[in-house]
């Protein structure tokens, strides 16, 4: 089957879905790959480039559209790509379902299989081909290159003979993909980062970044972000106070923010309001990586940059990615390749659209002149772990409360044997002869010092202690020793037999004993 | 000599003996307290030999002497691995003396009865000449529980010396009819006592001898040899109720006193393999696991195979590693080249410890023994609770031949068999390698998902070779 590629018809869209690398890896699999001239000159792959890896060049769109039976892009196809798809021709793209009903409807039409690429389940298996992880990991980073191009100060603090250099103050709003890459970046070029987001139990990922997370001083149940596939979901409004008040607060500390929340379908919440915009310095940057949702900043103007009456320069761009255009298409083109490999068990060039494989129906919008969207909840869930239950710290009165609990069952435990065994005893003492009794005190006793003595034998010492328990136990020999005596053969010679024997064990026993314990060394 | 001078003496061996279990709280205090032990007892023959009653004290030195030198060879000549064939086979012979000794008593005391004077029978003789009725009664009682269970200790001993030497299948194996044939049996020696007790004869006490030494037979025969430490240490603890209960027919406070130490001890020690297993004493003697309560949890993933340039470079990276020896470590008699190992790790400055199961190995405290006879030092082999809760710090975990005391099933799977049984955490470790013969369950026959997890790796093959393969890689 022919694997195709169109030029990005999108205004400023520098990304291409094909690599000269992908298209060597494509062939493995069995395709043919041809992409439309001209297709990769912004990423900075030349049409030379592609030929030398054995991909076809095609001169114009309609041609390769017509004749490739799967097409990848990168951007969400318009109309007049919409109506070049063919039945059973596959599309791999991003497609914005959830806000594409006519492009769907369009697909459904013609008949064609759509693969939209923001659709790949967020599951262990499927992070190859997660084409939005890989996005957003380098609109973050891109984010505080940006930031840093519009400040105009250091990022990391020094110390120079014209004088000191405080380092850069920077905060990280939604510690998704994209907030730990940008966490990454801001640290790594040396500002002091703080980080925020309305699930706790990322503070461990942000902490291993190196960002010192933001707590809020807020009791609340939080919802777990595993229930929602990784994803944040609405706070409650006392929630948002709390977090308002916080950044409130941190404004007019922080030269550099970076916002990032996102909450799926919707519009992005509003956290940086006008007011903390007034409250920073001069010459601070905000970048809004929500801008296409509306941003985090209601003062962002979508695509553009601007700067405030106060000199904060607030960035609204959306095509990070877009700018970093042959890192993206790098990664991108090997998430499709991912993806193709995931479509291709046999290797063989065929596609095998598997619609029971979880992550293949997930990311399928149309398949056979059928609408797939949304998919089914996905078998695997969980990402995070469940956060751990915390113990809560007892009071002083509790623990005491416990302490006296324990030693009352303790000593009622206790009583109670000690009653049961004075009855028993007694009992005993009713019926038995005196001289027994003597005995069976001693016996008594005896037993009691061996349960004190033996609960102190260190673990490490049973089997010595085993060996020299055999030992003395041979004192059976002083009964037979009292029987040899007898003048009856019989008892002579059992007395004897037992004599023999005990003597096995004494020594036995006591050498042995000895022996593993001379083992025992102190390093 | 009279009386006085061997109580005296009798007390002095008793302090010895406590002091000598007492002190092996500690590994040093050990070493010392083994010569109260030989102290206490050479004392007690001592005392017994030239005290009233004994004759014939040449004949019985001469004995002495002669199962000393078997005693002292056999002492020397063990291999740690075999410990525990060694301790059962002792045992069966402390349970053998103590039925002869039953049966004499009842000889004697069979004679007086018949001669009804102070005939030269030795001081036993006149002792039991002097009993009232009564006291004839209990003891007549006493001696016949002494052979009672010196016979089940006796044939459970050499039992479980068959099993453990490899001489017995260690399968659970009954007869048809099971636990019905124990209990047929003890009803049947219940029987004989009465029976004895009303008639005096010698016809009950052998047919009860032979009822207890098949009790002892077919009970070990249904349990398996995992189940061993459990019922060394329980045969112990009856050789020492076997020792009490003849000592009770002497009339002899020594061996009532030494008899109820060891009873305890053993009966402590059945206790502590018991908890470690989270199982009770009943369901252990009474053999195989239990049905379980519900399907077992599905195990996912699959057992990923790893070879020793792997593993050496994970140890390599290590900064500190825990060591979890079991059975199949004795087994592949592998404990020198895991020291080696250590030694070596340790020399690169690395925190190197083992981590020692309760019931690993078929003796209590087997692990420690094979370690400290491989000169690891006995200050880094840990017990499981000293080390439990140090398994999320550490690097790697290297299990070698160990499989249900690492089985995270105990924790996870209520419906598992082994449910509740404290277990090592290792797979809380951030590397895992298990070294292991092949794939398949162990004694229990419970998979185990451990060698299923993430950062478990399988590293097959017998464990000896494994661990010299990788001495070498270690630099």
């Amino acid at each position: 089957m022919k694997f195709g590629v169109p030029k990005e018809v999108f205004e400023g869209e520098a990304r291409v879905a094909l690599t000269p690398e992908s298209a060597k890896q494509l062939q493995k699999l069995g395709y043919d790959c041809a992409i439309e001239t001209g297709a990769g000159a912004l990423a900075g792959f030349s049409d030379k480039d592609y030929e030398e890896a054995g991909v076809e060049i095609v001169k114009t769109a309609p041609a390769l559209w017509k004749e490739c039976d799967i097409v990848a892009k990168v951007r969400q196809p318009n109309e007049t790509e919409m109506k070049r798809l063919k039945k059973g021709q596959t599309l791999i793209s991003f497609f914005n379902p959830g806000g594409n009903e006519a492009g769907m409807e369009a697909a459904k039409a013609k008949g064609a299989n759509v693969i939209a690429m923001e659709m790949v389940p967020r599951i262990s298996r499927a992070q190859k081909m997660d084409a939005l992880s890989s996005m957003a990991n380098i609109a973050g980073y891109r984010a505080v290159i940006e930031a840093g191009n519009n400040f105009g100060r250091f990022f990391t603090g020094q110390i120079t003979a014209a004088g000191k250099v405080p380092p850069a103050k920077v905060l990280v709003v939604g510690a998704g993909v994209a907030g730990l890459a940008a966490i990454g970046t801001s640290t790594s070029l040396g500002a002091v980062t703080y980080a925020f987001d309305v699930r706790p139990e990322v503070a461990e990922q942000v902490e291993s970044m190196g960002a010192e997370f933001v707590y809020l001083d807020f009791e609340e149940e939080q919802q777990d972000g595993a229930a929602t596939g990784g994803y944040a979901s609405v706070s409650s409004p006392e929630f948002r106070e709390a977090q308002l008040a916080k950044f409130r607060e941190l404004a007019p500390e922080m030269d550099i923010v970076i916002t990032t929340a996102l909450i799926p379908n919707r519009e992005a919440p509003e956290l940086w309001t006008k007011d903390m915009v007034e409250a920073m310095k001069p010459g601070s940057v905000i970048v809004d990586l929500a801008a296409e949702k509306g941003g985090n900043c209601k003062l962002t103007v979508k695509d553009e940059k601007i700067v405030t009456d106060n000199g904060v320069t607030i960035i609204g761009y959306t095509d990070f990615p877009s700018r970093m255009a042959t890192q993206a298409s790098t990664l991108y083109a090997t998430n499709i390749r991912h993806m193709m490999t995931d479509l291709t068990p046999e290797k063989d060039g065929q596609i095998n659209h598997n619609m029971e494989d979880d992550v293949i129906r997930g990311a399928t919008v149309t398949y056979e002149g059928e609408i797939t969207f949304p998919p089914p909840p996905p078998k695997v869930a969980a990402i995070a772990a469940k956060p751990k239950e915390k113990v809560k710290e007892k009071t002083p009165e509790e623990k005491r409360a416990e302490e006296v609990a324990a030693f009352k069952a303790q000593t009622k435990q206790q009583v109670t044997l000690i009653a049961v065994g004075a009855v028993l005893l007694l009992g005993v003492g009713l019926v038995a002869p005196a001289s027994f009794m003597q005995h069976f005190i001693v016996f008594v006793l005896s037993v009691f010092i061996g349960f004190q003595v033996i609960w102190n034998v260190s673990h490490a010492l049973h089997t010595p202690l085993m060996a020299v328990t055999n030992a003395i136990s041979s004192i059976i020999i002083l009964g037979a020793l009292l029987q040899i005596g007898s003048g009856n053969w019989l008892v002579i010679l059992l007395a004897a037999l037992s004599v023999f024997m005990a003597g096995i064990n004494i020594f036995g026993g006591f050498l042995v004993t000895r022996r593993m314990l001379a083992m025992f060394q102190k390093s | 000599m009279d009386f006085g001078f061997t109580t005296a003496a009798y007390v002095v061996a008793a302090v010895l003996f406590i002091l000598s279990l007492g002190g092996l709280s500690g590994q040093e205090s050990a070493k010392r307290a083994v010569w109260y032990g030989i102290a206490g007892m050479a004392l007690a023959v001592f005392a017994t030999l030239i005290g009233p009653g004994a004759g014939l004290w040449l004949l019985s030195l001469i004995l002495i002497a002669a199962g000393g030198i078997i005693g002292w060879y056999v002492a020397n000549k063990v291999e740690m691995t075999e410990m525990p064939q060694l301790v059962a086979a002792m045992h069966s012979l402390v349970g053998l003396a103590a039925v002869f000794v039953g049966f004499n008593a009842h000889f004697v005391m069979h004679h007086v009865a018949g001669l009804h004077g102070g005939e030269e029978l030795g001081t036993f003789a006149a002792l039991v000449a002097h009993k009232s009725p009564v006291e004839l009664n209990i003891l007549k009682v006493e001696l016949f529980l002494g052979i009672f269970i010196g016979a089940v200790t006796f044939t459970g001993s050499v039992i479980a010396y068959g099993k453990l030497a490899g001489k017995v299948s260690s399968a659970a194996k009954k007869l048809p009819g099971g636990h019905m044939l124990n209990a047929g049996a003890a009803a049947l020696s219940l029987i004989c006592l009465i029976w004895y007790f009303n008639t005096g004869g010698l016809f009950p006490v052998i047919l009860m001898t032979l009822a207890a030494l098949f009790i002892g037979y077919h009970l070990i025969m249904g349990i398996g040899g995992a189940d061993m430490p459990v019922v060394v240490s329980m045969l112990n603890s009856y050789s020492g109720w076997a020792a009490a209960a003849i000592g009770f027919s002497l009339s002899n406070d020594l061996l009532i006193v030494v008899g109820a130490l060891v009873g305890s001890s053993g009966a402590i020690l059945s206790y502590i393999m018991c908890k470690a297993m989270n199982r009770s004493f009943i369901s252990v003697i009474l053999g195989g696991f239990g049905g379980t309560a519900g399907p077992a949890m599905e195990v996912e993933g699959e057992q990923v195979a790893i070879d020793a340039d792997g593993v050496a470079n994970a140890l390599n990276e290590a900064d500190s590693v825990i060591i979890v020896p079991g059975y199949g470590m004795a087994v592949a008699q592998a404990q020198g080249a895991v020291s080696e190992l250590t030694n070596k790790l340790r020399a690169k400055g690395k925190n190197v410890r083992f981590a020692i199961h309760p019931v690993a190995g078929r003796l209590p405290g087997h692990m420690n023994v094979l370690l400290a006879e491989a000169k690891v030092p006995y200050d880094i082999v840990m017990e499981m609770d000293e080390i439990n809760d140090d398994f999320p710090d550490t690097d790697v975990v290297i299990v070698i031949g160990s499989n249900d005391i690492v089985n995270p099933a105990a924790q996870e799977d209520p419906n598992s068999p082994i449910a509740g049984m404290p277990v090592l955490e290792v797979w809380k470790a951030k590397q895992v390698f298990v070294s292991k013969r092949g794939q398949g369950t162990g004694y229990s026959g419970i998979e185990n998902p451990l060698f299923y997890k993430e950062n478990t790796r399988m590293f097959y093959g017998d464990a000896k070779a494994s661990m010299n393969a990788l001495l070498p890689k270690i630099d």
